[in-house]
C-alpha cells in the first residue's frame, strides 16, 4: 500500500519534471538570452550595480519594441561580487550552462581579464563599457569605453595648449589602469618637451583615505611657480576623501587643476561639490550635454529606475551604444551567432547620446568624440572644450615602445588582435 | 532750472547709452569662444552699473541662464520643475521654462579667476580691512597693470598695517618682475619681501637669483631665499607632525572600541569595522533627518550613533558571540559572518551607492596660519574628538560601577562569578560600549571618507594592528600605539610614497610581535600569564 503511493507521487513528479524541461526548452527557443555580468555586492557594487540596471532597462526597451528578430529578450542577471576569479566561473556559468548569446559585463580591468580566456576558449560574445589601459583586442571582445588615446591623451593635450600647464601629477592608484596610462602620459608628455623633473608620479593603495602629506607634496610641487596640473587615475572610492582634502587644504582649480579619468556623475553624487568647482574630468560623454537623444535617454533612465535625482554618466553610454550596436548586429547577421555577430559589427554605426554617431572599427574599438567637463557645484560637468570630430580608438599605444608597431584587425586577410605591422606576423590569438 | 533740466537730460542720456552697452556685453557672454566672454565680463565690470555686480555673480553661481527658444542671456532661478527667468538688466520678470529649455552660461577656470579678481580689485575699497586684506592677498602675484594701479591707489590711503603689509607685498613682486628697475630699487624691494612665506615671493627671488647680472642683487637673492627655505622647512616639520597626529587620532578612534571588546573581553570580533559604518549611515540618517540643521546635526549623531551601535553590540552578543566565549576561532568565523551579513543589509536598505554626509561649516577649510602652514579644521577637531573619546572611556572603566564589574570579569571570570558579579550582564554591556563607541567613531570618519557599504572594512586591518601592538588589554598602550604608528607612516610617506610606507608599518609590527608578543605594554599578573 505503502509504496504504491510513493510510486504514484513518483510518477507525478517525474511528470512534472518532464513537462518543466520542455516547457523552459520551449521558452529557450522562443528568448535571445542576454547575460549579465556586473558585481552588485562587494567594493565595485558602488559603480557595476547601475550598469545591471542601464542593460535591464534596454532590454526593456526593446522588447517593448517587439524584441529582435522577432523573439524576446531575456536577461540572465548573475552576481560576480567584486571577485575577480568569481568573474571566469560566472562567465563559464552564463555561457555553458544558460547559454546567453552575449555577455555585458565587467568594470575593472582585472575583471576582464580573467573574464577573456573564458569568453576566447567557448567563443563567446563580451561587450566591455568602461575606459581602460588599451593593449588588448581579442576577437570575442568589444570595447565600447574609451581606449587611452580617447580620454588621456586628449585631455593632457588640453592642459598643455589651452591651459599652458607646464608641470604634471600622475597620481592614481596602484594598479593596472592608472600604471600603464600613467607609462603612456609620461612617454607622451616627454615627446612634448616636458622634463623628467616637471613631472611627479604618485601611487596610493586602494581606498586610501588619508592625502594628507600627499596633498600637501603636490601643493608644494605647484607652488614652484610653473603652471601645475594633476592627473588623477585614482579610482573608486578614493576620490572622495582626495577631493576633499584638496578642498581643506584650498588647493584651487584656478591654481591647480585636477583632470579625473575616473570620476563621473556617479562618483560625485556622494560628495558636496561646492568646493571643487572648476576641476576637470575627460569622458565621452556627460549628462549635462543637450541634445535630444541625450534628453530622452535621461528620461527614460529616471523613469525605469523611479528616482529623478539618478545620474547618468560615460560607463552607461557606453552599455547604450554597445547594445544597441548588438541589437543591429544580430539583425543585420540574422543569427546570435558569435562569428557572425562579430562580423556584422566592424563598421556598425548607431547614434550616440552626445549628438553625433559612434562607429565600430575594425580593432573592436569605437570612434569616440571627446569632452572635457569641469565640475560644477550641482555635481554635473559643463563641457569647456571638446574634439572636433569622433577619435579612433586605438588599441595600442603609439607612445609604449612595446607596442608602437602593433595594430588590431579582425577583418580578413589580418585577422588578428596584435598583429606586428613591421614583422608582419600575428603576436597572440588569430581567428582560424 | 534749465541747467538742471539739460544735466539730468545729459546724465539720463549717458546712462541709457551705458545700459545699451551693457546689454551688448550680457549677449555677448552668449558666445562660444572663452576669449568672447572674458571680453564680455570686462566690459560688464568696467560698465560701472549697479546691475554688473548681480550680473557676474549669477555667472559665477550659474545663475545666469541661455533661454534656448529666444536664444537670449537671462538671470534665471531654479524653481520647481524649471527656471524662473528675470531681466538680467531691469529685473522684469520672463515667466517660466522647463528644466531643460535654459541653460546656465558656461564659464571656465580662467573666466572664474577672472571675476574673482575684478571682484578683489573692487573690493580693495572694502570697509572692512579683513576683506581688503583678503582681496589683496588674492592679488598677490597678479601682473595685471589696471591691478597694479588699484593696488598702488589703495596703498596711498590705507591705515591698517596688515592690510598694508600684503599690498607692500605684491607692489615689490611686481617691482621685481619688471626687468626695467632700477637695481637700488630691486635691492630695497627684496630686502622687503625677504621675510615672506608666499610662494609668489620665493619663484620671484629664485628668478632674480638665476637672471641677474649684478652680484650684489644675486647675493642679496640668495641670502633672502635661504633664510625663505629654513623657515619654510621648519613649518613643513610641523605639518608632518600634525598630519601624523591626525592620522593617529583616526586610528585611535578606529581602534578604541576594538581595545574594550577584543583587548579587554577577548572577543575577536570582525564586525567591528561594521559597527563603525553603522555609526556613519547613523550620521547621514539625522542630516536626512534634520535637512536644515546641518551645522549642529553632528551633536545628535554622537549619541544617535552610540545608541544605534551600542544596541547592534548588544544584540551581537547575545545572539552570537554569548554561545562562543574561549572559542576564538569560532568567534572570528561567526562575527565575520555577521559583518558580511551587515555590509549586504546597508546595501539592500541604502543601495551599493555612497551617500553624502555634508561638512558642516565650521568643519571646513583651514586655520590659516602662514602661507605654507596650515591646520585643516576637520582634522584639527577629530584630533581632540579622539582625545575626548579617550579620556571618557578611561573615566568609565575607572570611575564606573560597571567600569569595575568590567575590570574583575576581564581579569578572572571565575572569581568575578564568584564575587556576585553578573556575568553575563556585564559581558553584553561591555561589548554594548565598545560597539557604541566604534559608532562614535564612524561619525568622525563620515566626515573624512565615503559613507557606504565598505567604510568598515577599510578600517578592521588597522584597528587590530593597533591593539594588538599596543598590547592587548592597556588603553594607554592603544594610544600610544596609534600616535606612534600615525606619526611613523607620515614620517615615512614623503621618503616612500604611501603604498611602501604601509608595507614597511606592517613588516615592523610583525617584527616586533616576533619579539614581544604581547605588544608595547603587556598586561602583567597571574590573570595574564594564563
Amino acid at each position: 500500500m505503502k509504496s504504491k503511493i510513493n510510486l504514484k507521487r513518483l510518477a507525478a513528479a517525474g511528470l512534472a519534471c518532464g513537462s518543466l524541461l520542455y516547457g523552459s526548452a520551449a521558452l529557450a527557443a522562443d528568448t535571445i538570452k542576454v547575460g549579465v555580468l556586473h558585481s552588485l555586492s562587494g567594493t565595485m557594487a558602488i559603480s557595476e550595480s547601475t550598469l545591471k540596471d542601464t542593460v535591464l532597462m534596454m532590454i526593456k526597451e526593446q522588447n517593448a519594441k517587439g524584441g529582435v528578430m522577432g523573439k524576446k529578450l531575456e536577461p540572465v542577471v548573475v552576481d560576480p561580487a567584486s571577485d575577480w576569479p568569481l568573474f571566469a566561473e560566472k562567465a563559464r556559468q552564463l555561457i555553458t550552462q544558460d547559454k546567453v548569446d552575449v555577455i555585458f559585463g565587467c568594470w575593472t580591468s582585472v575583471s576582464r581579464k580573467s573574464v577573456l580566456p573564458v569568453v576566447e576558449e567557448l567563443n563567446g560574445l563580451l561587450f566591455y563599457p568602461v575606459q581602460y589601459e588599451g593593449e588588448e583586442s581579442s576577437k570575442n571582445v568589444f570595447y565600447t569605453g574609451a581606449a587611452p588615446n580617447q580620454q588621456a591623451i586628449p585631455a593632457v593635450d588640453y592642459l598643455l595648449n589651452d591651459l599652458g600647464v607646464k608641470r604634471f601629477v600622475l597620481a592614481g592608484t596602484d594598479y593596472v589602469y592608472p600604471r600603464t596610462t600613467n607609462k603612456i602620459l609620461e612617454a607622451y608628455l616627454k615627446a612634448k618637451g616636458i622634463k623628467e623633473d616637471d613631472i611627479m608620479i604618485n601611487y596610493t593603495p586602494f581606498g586610501q583615505s588619508d592625502w594628507q602629506s600627499i596633498v600637501s607634496r603636490i601643493k608644494e610641487f605647484g607652488g614652484e611657480g610653473k603652471k601645475t596640473a594633476v592627473v588623477s587615475t585614482i579610482n573608486g572610492d578614493a576620490n572622495v576623501p582626495f577631493y576633499k582634502e584638496l578642498a581643506n587644504q584650498g588647493v584651487d582649480a584656478s591654481d591647480i587643476p585636477v583632470v579625473a579619468f575616473s570620476v563621473g556623475e556617479q562618483e560625485l553624487s556622494g560628495i558636496d561639490t561646492g568646493p571643487l568647482v572648476g576641476h576637470l574630468a575627460a569622458w565621452n560623454y556627460f549628462e549635462s550635454v543637450y541634445n535630444d537623444a541625450n534628453d530622452k535617454f535621461i528620461e527614460q533612465w529616471h523613469q525605469y529606475i523611479g528616482d529623478d535625482k539618478r545620474v547618468t554618466n560615460d560607463p552607461m553610454e557606453a552599455t547604450y551604444i554597445g547594445f544597441n550596436m548588438w541589437v543591429k548586429a544580430v539583425e543585420k547577421a540574422k543569427s546570435t551567432d558569435t562569428d557572425k555577430v562579430a562580423a556584422a559589427m566592424i563598421g556598425m554605426q548607431t547614434p550616440n547620446l552626445t549628438g553625433g554617431t559612434a562607429v565600430m572599427n575594425k580593432n573592436h574599438h569605437l570612434s569616440k568624440p571627446v569632452l572635457i567637463g569641469e565640475i560644477q557645484d550641482d555635481g554635473q560637468f559643463a563641457v569647456v572644450w571638446q574634439t572636433d570630430g569622433l577619435v579612433k580608438g586605438d588599441a595600442w599605444s603609439d607612445y609604449l615602445p612595446g607596442s608602437k608597431d602593433l595594430i588590431a584587425d579582425w577583418t580578413k586577410p589580418v585577422m588578428c588582435g596584435n598583429y606586428n605591422s613591421k614583422t608582419k606576423t600575428c603576436g597572440g590569438q588569430a581567428a582560424q | 532750472m534749465p541747467r538742471v533740466l539739460i544735466l539730468l537730460l545729459v546724465l539720463i542720456g549717458a546712462s541709457g547709452l551705458a545700459r545699451a552697452d551693457l546689454h551688448e556685453a550680457v549677449a555677448g557672454l552668449g558666445s562660444r569662444s572663452f576669449d568672447d566672454k572674458a571680453q564680455a565680463i570686462e566690459q560688464i565690470a568696467r560698465s560701472g552699473d549697479p546691475q554688473a555686480t548681480v550680473i557676474l555673480d549669477a555667472l559665477e553661481s550659474r545663475e545666469l541662464v541661455e533661454d534656448r527658444a529666444n536664444q537670449r542671456i537671462v538671470l534665471g532661478e531654479k524653481g520647481g520643475d524649471g527656471w524662473v527667468l528675470k531681466d538680467p538688466i531691469s529685473g522684469e520678470a520672463l515667466g517660466t521654462v522647463g528644466s531643460r529649455d535654459a541653460r546656465p552660461v558656461v564659464i571656465n577656470n580662467r573666466l572664474r579667476e577672472l571675476i574673482h579678481n575684478l571682484r578683489a580689485v573692487a573690493a580693495l575699497a572694502s570697509a572692512n580691512p579683513l576683506e581688503r586684506r583678503a582681496a589683496a592677498s588674492q592679488l598677490v602675484g597678479n601682473d595685471d597693470p589696471v591691478v597694479l594701479d588699484a593696488l598702488r591707489e589703495r596703498q596711498r590711503e590705507e591705515d591698517n598695517p596688515l592690510v598694508s603689509g600684503v599690498i607692500d607685498t605684491a607692489l615689490n613682486i611686481a617691482v621685481l618682475r619688471n626687468p626695467d628697475t632700477e637695481l637700488a630699487v630691486r635691492l630695497n624691494a627684496i630686502d622687503a619681501v625677504a621675510g615672506s612665506l608666499e610662494p609668489a615671493v620665493r619663484n620671484v627671488l629664485r628668478d632674480r637669483f638665476s637672471e641677474t647680472d649684478a652680484s650684489s642683487e644675486k647675493r642679496a637673492a640668495q641670502k633672502a631665499l635661504a633664510s625663505i627655505d629654513a623657515r619654510a622647512e621648519r613649518y613643513q616639520m610641523a605639518d608632518t607632525l600634525f598630519f601624523g597626529l591626525s592620522l593617529g587620532s583616526v586610528l585611535l578612534l578606529a581602534a578604541i572600541g576594538l581595545a574594550i571588546t577584543f583587548g579587554v573581553m577577548g572577543v575577536i570580533n570582525m564586525a567591528h569595522g561594521e559597527l563603525i559604518m553603522l555609526g556613519a549611515y547613523t550620521t547621514y540618517m539625522v542630516q536626512q533627518i534634520f535637512p536644515q540643521g546641518h551645522e549642529w546635526s553632528l551633536l545628535v549623531a554622537v549619541p544617535a550613533a552610540f545608541l544605534v551601535s551600542g544596541f547592534a553590540g548588544v544584540l551581537i552578543e547575545r545572539l552570537v558571540i554569548r554561545f562562543l566565549y574561549g572559542r576564538p576561532l569560532e568567534t572570528l568565523l561567526a562575527t565575520f559572518g555577521v559583518s558580511l551579513i551587515l555590509q549586504q543589509a546597508v546595501r539592500l536598505i541604502f543601495s551599493p551607492l555612497n551617500r553624502t554626509v555634508v561638512t558642516p561649516e565650521w568643519m571646513s577649510g583651514a586655520l590659516q596660519i602662514n602661507p605654507v602652514f596650515s591646520l585643516t579644521f576637520n582634522r584639527l577637531y577629530i584630533v581632540f574628538f579622539a582625545l575626548a573619546v579617550f579620556l571618557l572611556l578611561q573615566l568609565v572603566l575607572k570611575k564606573t560601577r560597571l567600569g569595575l564589574q568590567v575590570r574583575a570579569v576581564s581579569q578572572n571570570r571565575n572569581t568575578a562569578r564568584g564575587l556576585g558579579i553578573r556575568r553575563e550582564r556585564v559581558n553584553a554591556l561591555t561589548f554594548g560600549l565598545g560597539s557604541g563607541i566604534a559608532g562614535i567613531a564612524g561619525v568622525a570618519l563620515a566626515q573624512l571618507t565615503n559613507v557606504g557599504p565598505n567604510l568598515g572594512q577599510a578600517y578592521i586591518i588597522d584597528s587590530f594592528m593597533v591593539v594588538v601592538f599596543g598590547g592587548v588589554g592597556n588603553l594607554w598602550g592603544t594610544l600610544t600605539a596609534a600616535f606612534g604608528l600615525g606619526i611613523a607612516n607620515k614620517l615615512i610617506e614623503p621618503m616612500a610614497g604611501a603604498v611602501l610606507a604601509k608595507i614597511v608599518i606592517l613588516v615592523f609590527i610583525i617584527l616586533f610581535i616576533q619579539r614581544k608578543p604581547r605588544g608595547l605594554f603587556p598586561q602583567r599578573g597571574r590573570a595574564a600569564e594564563e
